[in-house]
């Protein structure tokens, strides 16, 4: 399978932290990736650097083309869509607002995000300040669905959410999925393992692990060391 | 009479914080050089007046569109020489900004001399307007109503166009705007071309209140502009608004009472620092701020 995105020898330094240590992996063409592993292991600073969002050294490849060196607002218009952990939907902003600013083909899909959240036709006029947690997770994943993306960036989509909730979330991710490669950062392995097929694990700034999720889950050792997953 | 004076006042400081209060809440600049938009909008106003004849109306409008022109050319300029290099290095840019405040006032000073200069307003600035019982200079009136109209049309701007919402989006959270596939750098550069128009306006508007122009205005006026940003609120216009009302009237009461009654010339200008030191410690966020989560 070809890999849409090539992440190569990637670091990334916080002062004197040395978050990210040569990480290396590549993320194939259709399909789901997981990016897992323990909190502070720099799943979400991946996401970051892949997007520019931070300081970084190394290679990051999308589609071919190397974007190592481009600016955020370019690498996001070669068609990444990005859901950030904590939402972070524009507060002051509306529903519709925050739905226009994303909006980046000149035929979004509001149709599409509208048959998924109709929530979030409902709310149009309302601040998204004031929406509740699953409100505002359906509003970032809205704003990234709303262009016809290559590869979606999800950061942890599930975290803090009800489980019915959870559910609705992990049913639209599914059939975004259908049609759009994403890479997943989750730390709900019931989730991953629903949505992915091949995972990267990511220990301490390094990956320890790349494969298919069957081959992480059925070695016992790794999934308890990496994952801190029992039995 | 003094509360319309205050306004006045309040409306000089307001076209001048409207821009530092963007600046600040999207960029996280500090501009210490925004005080010589004001002063490049006087000198372009009186260079235009004092160049061009005919009808007053027409040189003073000629006048008032040279500066807002200059005003927005040399405020784009500035952030795309020297401050976009140094986005996210803030001790460079108030060493750069207080640098370029410092050259530009000298360089205005070099060309047209350091003492104030006349100011040919028209005539209708000059007279006064009967207003409830008191007298109020017109020029005052001109001030409080061209601030209006720059509320105004921020209001509009910032709530109705795409480019308006990148701003307000931009204040709450730019990186985020970036990962939309949107390029903040140039909502800056509108930013800080918006706030130099405003800042320009104030200084076209200021000779006339004034009756004259002077290279050090700019800087003078500024101080009180930084205050009202704070009072209002980082990042907020309307709350800037409020504030440089407050400020401007305050002042002149302060002044009146205390100074010409009195006899304490500081009196204005102590009340300012008090007003800002009252509201730092009852609301550090400012009127209309968000505090920090």
């Amino acid at each position: 399978m070809t890999a849409l995105l090539t992440v190569g020898d990637l670091h990334v330094r916080f002062g004197q932290s040395h978050v990210l240590q040569g990480v290396s992996f590549e993320v194939p063409e259709g399909g789901v990736t997981a990016l897992l592993g323990r909190n502070g292991a720099g799943k979400t600073t991946t996401l970051k650097a892949i997007l520019g969002l931070v300081q970084r050294a190394g290679k990051i490849e999308l589609g071919g083309a190397d974007v190592s060196s481009e600016a955020t607002h370019r690498i996001v218009r070669r068609g990444v869509g990005y859901v950030p952990e904590d939402r972070e939907v524009f507060s002051e902003l509306t529903v519709a607002e925050n739905l226009r600013l994303a909006v980046r083909d000149p035929e979004p899909r509001y149709q599409l995000v509208h048959d998924l959240f109709p929530e979030l036709g409902r709310r149009a006029g309302q601040r998204a300040g004031t929406l509740s947690g699953g409100q505002q997770q359906m509003l970032a994943i809205g704003r990234a669905l709303l262009n016809q993306n290559r590869i979606l960036l999800i950061d942890e989509p599930t975290k803090g959410l009800a489980p019915k909730v959870v559910g609705e979330v992990v049913e639209v991710l599914e059939q975004a999925a259908r049609t759009t490669t994403m890479l997943l950062v989750e730390q709900n392995l019931a989730v991953a393992r629903r949505l992915a097929a091949t995972a990267v694990v990511l220990d301490q700034g390094r990956v320890a692990f790349a494969g298919t999720i069957e081959a992480l889950l059925e070695e016992p050792t790794l999934a308890r060391r990496y994952l801190g997953v029992h039995g | 009479m003094l509360l319309v004076t205050g306004l006045g006042l309040g409306a000089l400081y307001f076209l001048l914080a409207a821009g530092l209060s963007l600046t600040y809440g999207l960029m996280r600049v500090l501009n210490f050089a925004h005080g010589v938009f004001l002063t490049v909008g006087a000198y372009t106003a009186w260079t235009v007046a004092t160049h061009v004849s005919g009808n007053e109306w027409v040189r003073f409008g000629l006048a008032l569109g040279g500066s807002l022109l200059v005003g927005a050319v040399v405020a784009a300029a500035v952030e795309l020489t020297l401050i976009r290099p140094l986005y996210r290095r803030h001790v460079e840019q108030v060493l750069v900004t207080v640098g370029l405040a410092l050259a530009l006032t000298a360089l205005t000073q070099g060309a047209f001399g350091a003492d104030p200069r006349p100011y040919p307003s028209p005539g209708w600035m000059d007279q006064v307007t009967l207003l409830g019982g008191a007298t109020v200079p017109n020029s005052r009136l001109a001030a409080i109503a061209a601030a209006g109209l720059v509320l105004a049309a921020l209001a509009v701007f910032l709530r109705f166009t795409r480019w308006g919402t990148i701003v307000r989006a931009g204040v709450e959270n730019r990186q985020m705007v970036s990962a939309l596939g949107i390029d903040v750098q140039r909502a800056f550069t509108l930013v800080f071309a918006l706030g130099g128009v405003a800042a320009a306006l104030g200084g076209a508007l200021a000779a006339s209140y004034f009756g004259n122009i002077d290279p050090q205005r700019g800087g003078e006026v500024l101080i009180f502009a930084f205050i009202v940003v704070v009072i209002g609120g980082l990042g907020s216009v309307s709350g800037a608004a409020v504030a440089a009302g407050l400020v401007g009237v305050m002042q002149q009461f302060a002044n009146y009472y205390f100074g010409v009654w009195w006899g304490f010339s500081a009196a204005g200008d102590l009340a300012v620092v008090a007003l800002l030191a009252i509201v730092l410690l009852v609301r550090p966020q400012g009127l209309a701020g968000t505090a920090p989560a």
